[in-house]
């Protein structure tokens, strides 16, 4: 009842709450993080516009690295599951999340997706998120690095129109290169530009999935991340 | 539109805040949204007021604090701008997000009889 003159009303109670709108999904993907380092696994969230490339890099890696190292995915897309049927085409055991309406993949469902899928005696998880540029950015899944793909095509500014993606980004793939004889006003030092705008220490590898040009760079900077100890993947890890 | 799923989230945490205390009604929510957090704050206020129906924050008003971007050197704190190479102009050092990367549930009043 209220205090002040016994009216009945009800008392306005504060509540001093101070916790993320995305503690539940931190928390999970902290289990998440805990489960793929156990398991000696190193989770990598590859994120990008829809068509920049992302499972064509994953078919690119099965065959550079597919004999020696045993690698897992899961994939997000809206409907089908065309692109794990992809992965699955060159080797990779892939399981697809469909999200039906969500535009990115959070904690949870790749937590779901674990417990249907072998990535427990895999060496890489790669988690090829919804084709999206702006929400999967937010949600930490318990990966070890974010990747984001920047196809050629796209133009030059895009880190400038969606820099909260790139900000979190550990590095960028620029793909398709295969195709700049065809765009003779691509501007690479603009691209660098944009990215140094964004990100505070780039790091980027130009990459064609077709040509096989840059995957060995790519395949170097992963086999690094292998190396590294495991409390600084922790410590660079997106949202810690 | 993870906007949508946020509040969702956002509005379930409220009432099993206001359940725990025995509230019949939410008077207001505050939250603190950064410029850089990869959230639009009108979109949030939007969905909110879709959302919020026939819950216990239904009448609750919501507070939005939005919090501007601040980016510091990582070594000497000097004021990096945006719009720039993010790189120290003291030091080269790279600059770290110091403000602006927030999503957070401040605060929630209740209403108790």
């Amino acid at each position: 009842m209220c205090d002040v003159c016994g009216c009945g009303d009800p008392k306005i109670v504060p509540v001093d709450v101070h916790e993320r709108l995305l503690a539940t999904n931190d928390r999970t993907a902290a289990h998440n993080r805990a489960h793929f380092e156990d398991h000696g696994l190193v989770a990598i969230n590859l994120m990008g516009s829809p068509g920049a490339g992302k499972t064509a890099i994953l078919e690119a890696t099965a065959r550079a690295l597919g004999r020696t190292r045993r690698l897992a995915a899961i994939t997000g897309d809206l409907e089908t599951e065309r692109d794990a049927d992809r992965l699955r085409a060159v080797g990779i055991p892939a399981a697809a999340i469909t999200t039906g309406s969500a535009c990115h993949l959070d904690a949870e469902m790749v937590h779901h997706a674990l417990h249907h899928e072998t990535a427990h005696a895999a060496d890489y998880l790669f988690i090829e998120n919804v084709g999206n540029l702006v929400c999967p950015a937010i949600y930490d899944l318990g990966q070890a690095v974010n990747v984001v793909a920047l196809s050629v095509t796209e133009g030059e500014d895009k880190p400038l129109k969606y820099p909260v993606m790139f900000r979190k980004a550990d590095l960028v793939l620029l793909t398709k290169t295969d195709l700049l004889s065809a765009l003779p006003d691509y501007d690479c030092a603009a691209v660098s530009a944009a990215l140094a705008q964004v990100m505070p220490t780039p790091r980027t590898i130009a990459i064609s999935a077709r040509s096989g040009a840059g995957v060995g760079d790519w395949i170097e900077w992963i086999e690094r991340l292998r190396a590294r100890p495991r409390d600084m993947r922790a410590a660079d890890a997106p949202g810690h | 539109m993870h906007e949508y799923s946020l509040v969702q989230s956002m509005v379930q945490r409220v009432e099993e805040e206001a359940r725990a205390r025995h509230a019949t009604g939410v008077h207001r929510v505050r939250v603190r949204i950064g410029h850089s957090s990869g959230v639009e704050a009108d979109l949030f206020a939007s969905a909110y007021d879709i959302l919020r129906a026939g819950t216990l924050c239904a009448d609750a008003e919501l507070v939005i604090a939005r919090e501007s971007t601040e980016w510091r050197c990582g070594a000497c704190g000097t004021a990096v701008p945006a719009g720039a190479e993010l790189v120290c102009p003291n030091c080269g050092f790279p600059a770290r997000l110091a403000r602006g990367d927030d999503l957070v549930l401040e605060r929630i009043e209740l209403e108790v009889p």
